[in-house]
């Protein structure tokens, strides 16, 4: 029986090789169309990758007035320690600061020619919760102490982006499943016409006794090959796509001090992509199979 | 084997090709149908082999009552029966060879098995020679010989033929329904349709008569 199997997929092979324009472009069209989704999804893994590697814990960095002066920054602190929604806090003085700046960022030049230190003193907060809300309901709080100039929230972009590349991820997952709607609805398409060119074969085929699944089979096959055809195209797309990106991402990212470059799909990734399209292909078949054969009607001279 | 019980069979648009017709035909027999065109011969078989449903009365194959066969089971019905059609249905876009061994392929049988029933079919039928043939390049005669093959190749207990020495001359004929003969004498049952009264008195086989669908 594995022979069957094995003559019915070589079959299918030789069937796509007699019409090479026909599969090709078949095969381009749903490669462009997986390629969209997939290539999307890819940019949104890599985007989060990158944005892994930052702080996500989110601070309040709490700015003093130049003027505050020594009281106001007591009483700062003993608010700070006694304040329940608080959970560590670190004082950074400005001279810590410039130096600090100077050494990161290769910045000390610019800091020796300045005539004086333009950093204002500050406090870094840790809250005990990390959710964004409550942390700016803090930030409020805190920046309208007696000598704050002001408070900000870090490291919210983070969250910002990463719930950005939520929302991102869920719209490539609907334009997934539409592409896969649209992809099943082709795949039909196309597996009906190679029903009508067979016609006189499932016709026979069937007054000798052959199953609705035999009869099924080679379409299947067929519908399944032209998938997976397909999910290698847009594989390869996405391939060549990334490494084009690369050579600007490069650029880009040694001016910010990065090495990030845009990684092509994981194998997990890519075999997934290549059994959902030979999946969808199958089913789109299997829909137009079994669609013929239940309007299918004996004919007679 | 088979045993028909007032059928009747209407087609869709009112014409009743078939009228209240009863027999039966026991294993091992040889049966020819008769009758002028139109008179229902075609109908008939199609009725046996499960191809048409009859508009009422009930057809029996094999102790299975037609009308109460699930359509799932249809095909493994119709593997009992090696059809022979009047318009031949032979597959054009595949040679000799595999035209033959598409019943095998049917039902699943291992490709060397079913290579050595091919070739013993075509040798029967004297086409061994003609197996990278396409159809389309084979006589009259010797397309019906192929159709003869591929309703033998799968060793059915039934052969329902339907006109197979259609264009024939007499002596082909002959030749032809000497090979049904011999099907006939290891045991399968045979129902020949013809209109060639000639052919018939010269074999002398029981004859079931259709005259505008009623048996005579
Ligand atoms: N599918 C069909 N739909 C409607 N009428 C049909 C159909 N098939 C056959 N008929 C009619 O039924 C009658 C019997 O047809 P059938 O094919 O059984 O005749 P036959 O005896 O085989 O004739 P012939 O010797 O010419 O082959 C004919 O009048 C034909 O027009
Ligand atoms: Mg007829």
């Amino acid at each position: 029986m594995m022979g069957r199997h094995w003559r019915t997929l070589s079959g299918a092979l030789r069937r796509l090789a007699s019409t090479p324009l026909a599969t090709l472009v078949t095969v381009s069209v749903i490669g462009i169309a997986l390629s969209l989704p997939a290539g999307l999804y890819l940019l949104l893994a890599n985007l989060g990758q990158a944005s892994n590697g930052l702080e996500v814990q989110p601070q309040i960095s709490l700015f003093l007035k130049p003027d505050a002066g020594k009281d106001a920054q007591r009483q700062i602190e003993k608010q700070l320690r006694s304040h329940a929604a608080i959970k560590t806090f670190r004082f950074v003085g400005r001279d810590q600061a410039l130096k600090e700046l100077s050494a990161g960022n290769g910045l000390g030049d610019l800091a020796a020619g300045l005539p004086n230190n333009p950093l204002p003193d500050a406090y870094i907060i840790t809250a005990r919760e990390n959710d964004v809300a409550q942390m700016d309901k803090l930030r409020l709080e805190v920046s309208q102490w007696q000598g704050v100039e002001t408070a900000e929230l870090d490291s919210a972009w983070a969250k910002r982006l990463n719930a950005m590349l939520d929302l991102g991820l869920q719209l490539t997952f609907i334009l997934a499943a539409l592409l896969a709607f649209g992809l099943i609805a082709g795949m039909g398409n196309i597996i009906r016409l190679q029903i009508l060119t067979r016609q006189d074969e499932i016709e026979v085929s069937k007054l000798i006794g052959a199953t609705d699944r035999f009869i099924r089979l080679p379409f299947l096959y067929h519908g399944a090959l032209q998938g997976l055809l397909g999910g290698l195209a847009a594989w390869a797309i996405i391939a060549v796509s990334a490494q084009l990106l690369n050579l600007n991402v490069s650029r880009l990212a040694t001016l910010y001090g990065s090495a990030f470059q845009l990684e092509g799909l994981a194998l997990g990734d890519a075999a997934a992509l290549l059994g959902s399209s030979a999946f969808l292909g199958w089913i789109g078949a299997y829909l137009a199979v079994s669609h013929f054969l239940r309007h299918f009607r004996i004919s007679h001279h | 084997m088979i045993s028909l019980s007032q059928v009747s069979k209407r087609y869709p648009g009112g014409f009743e090709a078939l009228k209240d017709i009863s027999f039966s035909i026991e294993k091992g027999e040889m049966v020819f149908v008769s009758g002028h065109s139109g008179a229902g011969k075609s109908t008939l078989l199609n009725l046996i082999a499960a191809i048409e449903p009859p508009s009422s009365g009930s057809i029996i194959i094999n102790g299975q009552n037609l009308a109460q066969l699930r359509p799932a089971a249809v095909p493994f019905l119709r593997r009992n029966f090696g059809l022979i059609f009047q318009d031949h249905k032979l597959l054009y876009d595949r040679n000799v060879f595999d035209n033959v061994m598409l019943p095998l392929e049917i039902t699943g049988f291992e490709r060397s098995e079913a290579a050595k029933r091919t070739r013993a079919a075509l040798d029967k039928v004297g086409l061994l020679e003609r197996e990278k043939t396409m159809p389309i390049a084979l006589s009259g005669g010797e397309q019906q010989r192929l159709c003869i093959a591929r309703a033998i190749v799968h060793r059915p207990s039934i052969l329902l033929a339907d006109e197979p020495t259609g264009n024939l001359d007499s002596a082909y004929a002959g030749e032809i329904l000497e090979m049904f003969k011999s099907f006939n004498q290891v045991g399968v049952t045979v129902l020949i349709v013809t209109h060639d009264e000639r052919l018939i008195e010269r074999f002398g086989a029981r004859t079931l008569h259709l005259q505008h669908g009623i048996l005579a």
